[in-house]
């Protein structure tokens, strides 16, 4: 276990605020390069607005980024996860292979079973191993999450505080999970990034959650995650979101999977205030196959916006994705799903699928599934469904004894199993059900 | 204590429109009554109405059981209660096994004073009390891991209604038209599986057209619903009458009735039409 102490300053998102975060890092002058070309970026670019298509239903009023700076270094007070009150959902029943504890960005904790880092399995800190493991990292940061592609995705990759790496060579098969634990203290901003990469035939486990100190907290979030799936190998990847009611989520989320490789990757939405996801599945060699599994569960006044691509780029490959959502309050979920199919890609296999259950009257949910297909033999579907609680099982239910939040609880419950039976890892499921059954509140 | 469903002079509306007219019924522990009547008569809605359906409301009249006032109380109440209803038209609950269903019906009802979130029954007890109840019944164990209701065919719907009344063990149980849709093996094997569930053990209100539910259940008492009213009270002979020879002797000893009766039914007809 290594614990790292440095002196906290908190940078402001302007120039001089990123030169002294800059200084302050001992990194590789490759990345510190990568740092400042992405700055420029975002010096350079706007700020997306409503015009563009992916933005169109996004609302960042009230979202001010000069209320957020950059930690340099672990903040005094609280150095653990449990000091500061941020639990840890997907932990419960599951003994990891290694573990990462970061607080609003920064590594607090960090363990790797020994006999997997002798086989050469990389894990931990990414901006420790940017050093350590300079090769690997340079050649696969940023090369499939662009950060051209918005202001967000440039500000994030050029003040990337902390995050995780997880290399599996060749070959190697990791039986355990590795397991991200990610808290965020009220007002606080965290950006990290996640580089997962799986060599020729290797498997992994990786379960990432964020959450915040307590329901209401406020707090900014810049995510990226890039998920390289080379040939032959097989990774499951879970990311849990519950950040507190007052935080703004950005993130951009990438894999590609390789020739005869599969990703099954499980995102599970609970928190933020707004969020922002881009999510792209790219599958670029033959037989690859992709299953994405989402849950978004919302309320208040909670909006979530997903846009999600199934990118067909090769021949032979099969690619499914089910988002269920419900909603609460005067909560919205804002879906556009495509499936691209290349000219190339043919006998793609795609499906899509998005159902929404509403438990208000003024909640919202927007669907728009699409596709775009340039190859001519292939299959594709999609379909996506919207609908109230029915009120007549609402009373068959209490005709069993069930109380009418009993009923909905298991209604919910039971919307999301069709998902929950999709997640093989058992421990996921019940911290799922477990997160879900939690929020669920009476519904009228 | 032998236990007493009451219900006097109900009347009951949805939406304004008159469906129940002075309903009388009473019911001790222990009994068999047959509900009978032709269509739109306004037997289901008494049923639902009895179970605490919120989409009709009770304009006059009440139901109670053992001197309690159950109109107050809504569905899970009655349950609770010791008031269950089969249904003719189960609903399905998609995700949701049988076995927790049931295990969590159960729990709330042989425990009405239990809150929400408090434990439920021990899994083992209960597992094993509901794989007993399912080999009486002779229903594959593989049904308590299907999802309630969901993609069953009508036959099994109707055992997986009988399975839950069998948990459930209800003070006053209604079975609405538990034999509809099934062919004659099914229905005689409805009729005695609800006869092997100690029918003795509760009282039994069977909403019918036919008489089979009745062959291993013969009611001590057959009541005549027409127009919203109950018109006639008799025995098993008058269940076995009805089947044999229809409702006009019942519809031209009753012309109020009837008159009502046909009201209520053509306005069906024209809501169908409309919707």
């Amino acid at each position: 276990m290594t614990t790292s102490h440095v002196e906290s300053e908190i940078c402001q998102f302007d120039a001089s605020g990123f030169e002294h975060f800059v200084e302050g890092s001992q990194e590789p002058d490759w990345l510190t390069q990568h740092r400042r070309q992405a700055w420029r970026t975002f010096e350079s670019t706007a700020w997306p607005d409503r015009k563009q298509e992916d933005w169109a239903r996004s609302d960042l009023r009230g979202f001010k980024l000069d209320h957020y700076g950059l930690p340099t270094g672990l903040p005094s007070g609280p150095d653990s996860l449990s000091d500061a009150n941020i639990p840890c959902w997907l932990a419960d029943g599951v003994q990891p292979a290694g573990y990462v504890h970061t607080l609003n960005g920064c590594v607090v904790k960090e363990e790797l079973d020994t006999k997997l880092a002798s086989q050469g399995v990389l894990f931990g800190d990414l901006r420790r191993l940017a050093s350590e493991a300079s090769d690997v990292i340079q050649a696969h940061l940023h090369s499939i999450v662009q950060p051209d592609q918005n202001r967000f995705a440039a500000l994030q990759a050029a003040t990337w505080n902390a995050g995780q790496l997880l290399f599996v060579p060749r070959g190697v098969r990791v039986e355990q999970p590795l397991y991200v634990a990610a808290g965020l203290t009220h007002e606080a901003c965290d950006t990290a990034h996640t580089l997962i990469v799986l060599e020729e035939g290797a498997e992994a486990t990786f379960l990432y959650e964020g959450n915040s100190e307590s329901a209401g907290a406020k707090g900014l979030h810049l995510g990226g995650v890039e998920i390289v799936v080379k040939p032959g190998a097989h990774l499951r990847y879970v990311n849990l979101q519950d950040w507190g009611r007052g935080v703004w989520n950005f993130a951009h989320h990438r894999a590609t999977v390789d020739r005869d490789a599969s990703l099954q990757w499980t995102v599970a939405a609970l928190g933020s205030r707004f969020s922002q996801v881009g999510q792209q599945v790219s599958l670029v060699g033959e037989g690859a196959h992709s299953q994405v599994n989402g849950v978004l569960f919302t309320q208040g006044k909670q909006h979530l916006v997903y846009n999600t691509l199934q990118h067909h780029e090769a021949p032979h490959c099969r690619s499914d994705f089910l988002y269920k959502a419900a909603l609460q309050d005067k909560s919205r979920t804002v879906w556009r799903g495509m499936i691209g199919v290349d000219p190339e890609a043919q006998k793609t296999d795609g499906y899509q699928r998005n159902d929404n259950l509403l438990l208000s009257d003024q909640a919202r949910a927007d669907s728009i599934p699409g596709l775009e297909i340039l190859a001519d033999d292939v299959r594709c579907t999609h379909g996506s469904t919207s609908g109230k609680v029915d009120e007549e099982l609402i009373f068959y239910a209490q005709s069993r004894g069930f109380t009418r939040k009993e009923a909905v609880r298991m209604i919910v419950t039971g919307f999301f199993q069709q998902i929950f039976d999709r997640i093989t890892i058992e421990s996921v499921r019940e911290a799922l059900g477990l997160s879900i059954a939690r929020q669920v509140r009476e519904y009228s | 204590m032998t236990h007493v469903l009451k219900i006097e002079n109900l009347h009951v509306s949805v939406n304004g429109k008159s469906i129940l007219r002075g309903v009388n019924l009473t019911m001790n522990h222990g009994e068999t009554h047959a509900l009978m009547g032709p269509n739109g008569s306004g037997k289901s809605t008494l049923g639902l109405v009895i179970a605490g359906h919120p989409g009709y409301e009770v304009t006059e009249g009440s139901i109670t059981l053992d001197d309690q006032d159950i109109l107050d109380l809504e569905a899970d109440g009655r349950a609770r209660a010791g008031i269950f209803m089969a249904f003719q038209r189960p609903i399905s609950v998609p995700g949701v096994k049988m076995a927790d269903f049931l295990r969590h019906a159960t729990t709330n009802v042989r425990r009405p004073d239990r809150k929400e979130g408090e434990e439920l029954i021990a899994m083992r007890e209960f597992r094993k009390e509901l794989k007993q109840k399912m080999e009486q019944l002779r229903m594959d164990p593989e049904f308590a891991r299907r999802y309630v209701n969901d993609g069953f065919s009508g036959g099994e719907m109707k055992r997986a209604e009988i399975l839950q009344l069998a948990m459930l063990q209800p003070k006053f149980a209604i079975l609405d038209e538990t034999d509809s849709g099934l062919d004659a093996d099914a229905v005689r094997l409805a009729s005695s599986s609800i006869a092997e569930i100690g029918r003795e053990k509760m009282g039994l209100l069977i909403i019918t057209h036919h008489d089979k539910l009745l062959e291993h259940n013969p009611p001590e008492f057959t009541h005549v619903m027409l127009g919203g009213r109950i018109v006639e009270t008799g025995g098993v002979d008058l269940a076995q009458e009805l089947h044999s020879q229809g409702y006009d002797r019942i519809r031209q000893a009753h012309p109020d009735a009837e008159r009502a009766n046909q009201e209520m039914t053509s306005d069906d007809q024209a809501e169908l039409a409309v919707g």
